[in-house]
């Protein structure tokens, strides 16, 4: 395990909460990589599943009786633990959704379908994930709107001086990652949401690498929405949020109609109820939405400050490893710079994939493709990358069993 | 995470059932990695019957053939391919390139998945299936639109069902 040294994450505690990290194949423990894809999830957030299933399941906001009183509370306070872990004000602003990408859809449909038009500019980065990109696209062939595109720096970063130039009286919204899923780089929203505001555009911060590895608050950012995934920061998959100012919530039309939107319908019209319900259409996710909170709460005993440091580092002992090969590229920031958790990488002419393939075999589980960002893998001029990316329970050791096992497909392919 | 997830792990596939191993090295045997770095029929055919691409994106592996016919349309007299992505998907292509030398159309359209598994004589994760298949789906459709019976751009075996 990682050497002790103060505020450090205790790993070898944290990973017995993970009961799947004690998986073996052939005698060959796992070494799991892919936590920017997914993360494993800790029996408490297990539990509080089971828990949900075995004494209180129940649809909410519409039985009078015990479960449905039980379940429709913890569902409620689900959202205020996981606004007030974002540093949102409660619960009018944060919308439980399925995850990022429907958030980005969202905001997409119910904002910038009714908002946009010919004439008016999206701004979104070069190092956008498909998410945003591909719904932003969209929006704007269906409104006329133009979609441009904030360059990224040979060295992984967003290029501010072409920000400024981009963002301007046109703007109306700037769609940004708050941690690059591909790069790592963590990029500067805050800046970014004085850019947009100064020039009266909202800002979306897609956060789905940020929350679970970072302190996120999204007041100081100052971000008008604000998304990210559960089953990225130990929750379970089928939750997702968008933080969203109330007043823009308040004024924007909903997304999804039916079930629990609604206030009062007669045969001609409707009306809809509070936030943040009025956006959450139909049955929603319960149980997952109270399983999300309990992994707030798990993320925030160990400390999200401790959390982010250790990522980077784990991040930089990867590059400084890599570095000692000449036959491996590495994208992103150079090693010094702080990032997220993750690392991606070639190996020589070896494609990606065949190396997943290979370190499948060390039970070594990374990613191997083009992570959503096909544009950004365009302009890097390559067609695939490998990705390692960590979390809580990962350590330097497992990062030697990835490089080591690289050997193989050294030999492979040599 | 469009289609990608889908791609790499299947969820018809349960978990339990994936023997380690498939997937791993041993889909790289010696076969596999010749064909992969001395590619057979490599290059292009300027005046070739017909050319046909084929390209999946999310992997980034690309194929372009060039097939020349007999006089009388019926027999694959020459082939050339080019192009870049995994072992497995250029090991295929190599491989096929070889086994379609005479052969028919006819043969050639009553091809499938399962003859190119065997032909590469390993066992395919169903992850990557859609490479090994992408060089003879590349030949099948060159060979249907050159015939008029298929109009395509471009193949692709992404949205393939994987299993």
């Amino acid at each position: 395990m990682t050497v002790s040294e103060p505020g450090a994450l205790d790993v070898a505690s944290i990973r017995e909460d993970f009961p799947v990290l004690d998986r073996e194949f052939d005698g060959t423990p796992l070494v799991y990589l892919d936590n920017a894809a997914t993360t494993q999830t800790p029996q408490q957030v297990i539990d509080a599943i089971s828990e949900y299933y075995e004494t209180y399941n129940a649809n909410v906001h519409r039985g009078l009786h015990q479960l449905s009183q039980e379940a429709s509370i913890a569902y409620e306070e689900a959202h205020d633990t996981v606004a007030e872990f974002v540093g949102a004000a409660g619960r009018e602003e944060l919308i439980f959704t399925g995850n990022t990408t429907e958030s980005e859809n969202l905001v997409a449909y119910a904002w910038g379908l009714n908002e946009l038009g010919p004439g008016d500019e999206v701004v979104l980065t070069e190092m956008e994930h498909h998410a945003s990109l591909v719904t932003w696209q969209q929006i704007a062939k269906k409104t006329g709107a133009t979609v441009r595109y904030i360059r990224v720096t040979e060295d992984g970063h967003l290029d501010l001086d072409h920000a400024k130039k981009l963002i301007g009286s046109d703007t109306k919204l700037v769609s940004v990652l708050h941690v690059s899923n591909t790069l790592g780089t963590i990029n500067p929203v805050a800046d970014l949401a004085d850019l947009a505001h100064a020039h009266d555009a909202l800002i979306f911060v897609d956060g789905a690498q940020a929350v679970p590895n970072r302190p996120v608050d999204v007041e100081a950012i100052d971000a008008d929405f604000y998304a990210f995934s559960g089953h990225k920061m130990a929750g379970p998959t089928g939750i997702g949020a968008l933080y969203g100012k109330q007043a823009i919530l308040e004024a924007m039309e909903p997304f999804n109609y039916g079930g629990d939107m609604i206030t009062k319908v007669t045969f001609d019209d409707a009306t809809w109820n509070d936030l943040p319900w009025k956006f959450e259409a139909g049955t929603p996710k319960i149980a997952q939405g109270i399983a999300l909170a309990e992994a707030v709460e798990y993320l925030d005993d160990i400390g999200m400050e401790a959390i982010a440091r250790h990522e980077n580092e784990l991040a930089q002992y990867t590059l400084d490893r890599l570095a000692e090969f000449d036959d491996i590229e590495t994208f992103g920031p150079p090693a010094g710079t702080e990032r997220g958790g993750l690392v991606s990488f070639n190996l020589g002419t070896v494609h990606a994939h065949d190396l997943s393939s290979i370190l499948n075999d060390y039970a070594v589980a990374i990613r191997a493709g083009d992570h959503c960002t096909q544009p950004l893998h365009d302009k890097l001029g390559v067609a695939a990358t490998a990705r390692a990316s960590f979390y809580i329970y990962n350590t330097r050791e497992e990062i030697d069993v990835l490089i080591d096992a690289m050997d193989d497909a050294r030999e492979l392919f040599a | 995470m469009i289609g990608f997830a889908a791609e790499r792990f299947s969820a018809g596939i349960a978990n339990l059932d994936v023997p380690m191993g498939i997937g791993g090295s041993d889909m790289y045997r010696q076969q596999i990695l010749d064909h992969y770095k001395n590619p057979r029929n490599y290059g292009e055919i300027e005046d070739a019957t017909f050319t046909h691409v084929g390209e999946n994106p999310m992997c980034g592996d690309t194929i372009e053939m060039d097939v020349v016919l007999d006089d009388d349309e019926e027999t694959i007299e020459a082939i050339a391919f080019q192009g870049d992505g995994c072992a497995i998907s250029q090991a295929s292509a190599s491989m096929l390139s070889k086994r379609l030398e005479g052969m028919t159309i006819e043969e050639l359209e009553t091809m499938d998945r399962d003859d190119v598994i065997d032909m590469l004589g390993v066992d395919i994760s169903p992850m990557r299936v859609k490479c090994a298949v992408l060089a003879e789906k590349v030949a099948q459709d060159g060979a249907e639109i050159y015939f008029g019976e298929k109009d395509l751009e471009e193949t692709t075996t992404e949205d393939d069902d994987p299993e």
